[in-house]
């Protein structure tokens, strides 16, 4: 951790430190070198703690008026719209909490593919990450279900029927999961404890990614390792602290404007519409962060095909660091691949839009080629343009790069600088 | 800083490109002006009386609302009817209360406290009393509908003769608005249907305005105090971000004048 | 002027940390006012009785607010104690007719003020109620005479819409 050791000044700080090294921490924490080069694409990770303790705790709230049974919870819904004091104001939040979590926690992984932040030797931040990614979407899906209108139910009844795609134990797994011969009263109770309790392992989880963060240190926009502390590094506070607050206030600007004008925008209007098991709505779309993997397994005619490549598509992240062969991090000197990494992000995109489009004709083309390119990218790309793609080279510090002449270095001081205000 | 606002510009506009095309069968609905639009909008409190007034006397019999209560109409934010009216309003209709001491349930005059009655015991009684089709309940049911208030006030004035070659069955009508033009509920409004009190002329525009406004409110009861504290939270944030800013570029520039 | 200088740099951190705190404060205060009575539990604040069939020396009990509310007819002898006990005497000094405005009716909360359980009707060392759980007695206006409950059962606000109804809150 810490280069020095930290000796707490006053003498009760000293006897509680020696039994509880609190102070130790906070001082690890305060005093933690930084980058001074990150750039606001690395503020997304305070954000996403904001996002974390903003769903905690208004889901808390939610919780001591929500009424989890399928005879009461949409009612009970419309009581925390209309009677509970605020609690429209603490359920709009919640609600587009979610998206603006998903929103933030896209644009944080997308950031860690441009910089080549999963490269060694942070791999296993990587992956806890990606582990944290899995239960915000499976956070987000049990949530959605339990205001209990019609996209909830079928959405429940669509994603629960993926596992009846496991050979043998699919249908048994499936009942299982419901309680019953059909998503009902005791698929929304355990849904609702499911759904409680997540938050709680996600919020463990992102304690062990940032301890595993502060053993090497933040990637930075060079990506290339720094000596710490040193004149390449600022202390955590209040250099980023202060950078990262003004960054939260203009995510939280973006979210207040959803919460007070447009609540219910990123919602599908069939969710005020009671759950009603005889009638499927015309449109079953899943929440638009979840539609670029709802597309992946459209694309695939084979049901229990479509599940794996769905779930293949997140897992390949996990392996990424091994795909990617380039020991270069940031795609800054790396050309090649920062083209290709544009072609990923308008993949996704396009496979985000296609997602919500009916699954047929020409959507269905676009879907099975975006589909194709997403694991060309990662299966063939990445391993082969480690090795075949010519870098521009690299400094060697942020504040004194060595190599002059560059073009390209030229224009990475420059980002430098926006960078440093 | 400037590349990070675009791109997060273009994300932005790209996830409500995806939101508009979600209504995948694109309608022009009639327009009209609605005061609660925009980020200062507020219910026209008359309107809503009105719409009050057309929902008691049009819709209220096959139509529920249920999540509504009397004591709602004078709330601030709503149509504000004094609390004499609204209790004379609760009053005017029987609610089923009890068991009382002999274990039986009897009827009494609503009271403000009491939930808005409902025209039939329950849905399979609306069905059977409604050619099978349910009328759906009203509470919130502009924010059920893709199209909104827009989508509402247009159905009230999509009835049309069916064109040539359109066949419907009994009980069907056509609606132009309507998904697939096939409606189960006949045309309700006419002009001079209902005797406003405050003198205002019932044109079919007028009351589908009407009522859709007070729709609205029963689906969004807060929506005024929604605008009032988003606005102060936003200039709140802008200010604070000002702030946060002058302090990031003073406390920053300790460590740039070194570089 | 350097001195200059760190005064405005103050003042700066100074509003922004104000500032920032009333937001905080604004944030802080809906999650805490969620849990006071919502709009829904106000609006059931009264309630309404029905008393043309309670005959003298009866108690009937009735919810009011979630909490038991006793409503006596009481008699004359009850009466007559109730009114002859002097006020030295009381560990908690109220005249019997500011608690029955109509000395015929007592209405109360029934619940003892000593942890809140429900007493006794017609039991304890009084003629009135006396408190299971750790004796209290109350007369027969509902006031504490032994026991440890420190004051008199509760009136709360009622009145008689008419001849039968009372209406309570």
């Amino acid at each position: 951790m810490s280069e020095h050791e930290y000796i707490p000044k006053s003498k009760v700080g000293k006897w509680f430190n020696d039994r509880l090294p609190l102070l130790t921490l906070a001082n690890h924490l305060t005093d933690y070198p930084t980058p001074k080069n990150l750039n606001y694409w690395w503020t997304f990770g305070g954000i996403l703690t904001f996002c974390l303790i903003t769903q905690i705790v208004t889901g808390l709230v939610l919780a001591m008026h929500y009424i989890a049974h399928a005879d009461m919870a949409f009612e009970s819904v419309e009581h925390i719209m209309r009677d509970v004091n605020y609690g429209w104001l603490i359920r709009y939040i919640h609600a587009n909490g979610a998206s603006m979590f998903f929103l933030a926690v896209y644009i944080h992984i997308f950031r860690s593919l441009f910089y080549g932040s999963y490269k060694s030797p942070r791999e296993i931040i990587w992956i806890i990450g990606i582990i944290i990614y899995l239960l915000m979407m499976a956070a987000a899906f049990l949530g959605y279900v339990l205001p209990w209108g019609q996209m909830s139910f079928w959405g429940a009844t669509v994603i629960t029927n993926l596992f009846s795609a496991i050979p043998l134990v699919g249908e048994g797994i499936v009942t299982w999961l419901w309680g019953g011969y059909s998503v009902d009263n005791p698929t929304l109770t355990r849904f609702f404890t499911l759904h409680y309790l997540i938050p709680f392992l996600i919020l463990g989880l992102v304690v062990l990614h940032i301890w595993a963060l502060h053993v090497p240190g933040n990637n930075n926009p060079i990506g290339i390792d720094i000596k710490k502390p040193s004149k390449d590094t600022v202390p955590f506070h209040p250099y980023i602290v202060i950078k990262d607050g003004f960054a939260l206030l203009m995510f939280m600007i973006v979210f207040a404007f959803f919460v007070f004008y447009t609540p219910n925008i990123l919602g599908h209007a069939d969710n005020y519409i009671e759950a009603n098991p005889l009638v499927t709505p015309a449109h079953i779309v899943p929440e638009w962060y979840l539609l670029p993997f709802y597309a992946i397994l459209r694309s695939v005619p084979d049901k229990l095909l479509g599940v794996i490549a769905m779930l293949s598509a997140i897992f390949i992240l996990a392996a990424l660091p091994w795909l990617d062969t380039s020991k270069i991090r940031s795609a800054v000197f790396r050309p090649l691949f920062r083209q290709f990494y544009w072609i990923l992000v308008a993949d996704v995109l396009i496979l985000g839009y296609v997602g919500a489009m009916p699954a047929e004709g020409l959507y269905l083309l676009i879907a099975r080629i975006a589909t194709a390119y997403y694991f060309i990218h990662f299966l063939v790309i990445l391993p082969v343009l480690g090795f075949k793609e010519r870098t521009i080279p690299v400094p060697l510090s942020i504040t004194e790069p060595i190599l002059g002449g560059s073009p390209n270095l030229a224009t990475a001081k420059n980002k430098d600088s926006l960078i440093n205000q | 800083m400037k590349n990070f606002i675009r791109i997060i510009f273009l994300i932005l506009s790209f996830i409500g490109h995806q939101f508009n095309s979600y209504a995948a069968e694109k309608v022009e609905y009639l327009k009209t002006d609605w005061s609660f639009k925009g980020p200062f909008g507020k219910f026209d409190r008359a309107a809503l009386q009105r719409g009050y007034q057309v929902y008691n006397e049009v819709c209220s019999s096959c139509h529920s609302m249920k999540y509504l209560s009397y004591r709602n109409l004078t709330q601030t934010g709503g149509p504000e009817f004094s609390e004499a009216q609204a209790k004379a309003i609760a009053a005017s209709f029987e609610v089923k209360d009890g068991p009382n001491a002999d274990g039986e349930m009897f009827l009494r005059p609503g009271r403000l406290s009491d939930k808005f009655v409902m025209p039939y015991e329950n849905e399979k009684a609306a069905q059977a009393a409604n050619g099978g089709a349910y009328p759906p309940d009203m509470t919130v049911l502009v924010k059920a509908r893709g199209g909104g208030v827009d989508y509402i006030y247009s159905l009230l004035q999509g009835y049309e003769d069916p064109p040539t070659g359109v066949s419907l069955d009994d009980g069907v009508y056509y609606n132009k608005f309507m998904y697939g033009n096939k409606i189960k509920m006949s045309n309700q409004l006419s002009d001079g249907l209902v005797e406003y009190s405050d003198g205002t002329n019932a044109t079919v525009e007028q009351m589908a305005k009407d009522v859709t406004t007070f729709l609205m409110w029963t689906a969004e009861p807060h929506l005024e105090t929604r605008h009032r504290m988003g606005f102060k939270a936003i200039v709140y944030l802008i200010i604070l971000t000002i702030l946060v800013y002058f302090s990031m570029k003073k406390i920053w520039s300790r460590i740039e004048t070194e570089v | 002027m350097a001195e200059k200088k760190t005064k405005r740099r103050d003042f700066l951190f100074t509003a922004t940390y104000a500032v920032g705190a009333v937001g905080v404060g604004a944030v802080v205060w809906p999650m805490i006012d969620q849990m006071n009575p919502d709009a829904s539990v106000k609006a059931l604040a009264s309630t309404e009785v029905d008393v043309s069939s309670l005959n003298r020396g009866k108690t009937i009990t009735v919810l009011w607010r979630g909490k038991p509310v006793f409503i006596r007819r009481r008699t004359q002898e009850e009466i007559a104690e109730a009114k002859s006990v002097k006020m030295e005497e009381l560990k908690h000094p109220e005249k019997d007719e500011d608690r029955a405005k109509d000395p015929e009716w007592l209405v109360m909360l029934g619940v003892c003020t000593h942890l809140g359980c429900v007493p006794l009707d017609q039991k304890g060392d009084y003629n009135g109620w006396f408190c299971p759980c750790h004796g209290s007695h109350y007369d027969t206006s509902g006031r504490i005479r032994k026991g440890p409950a420190p004051t008199n059962m509760e009136i709360p606000e009622y009145k008689f819409v008419d001849a039968n109804t009372i209406k309570i809150g």
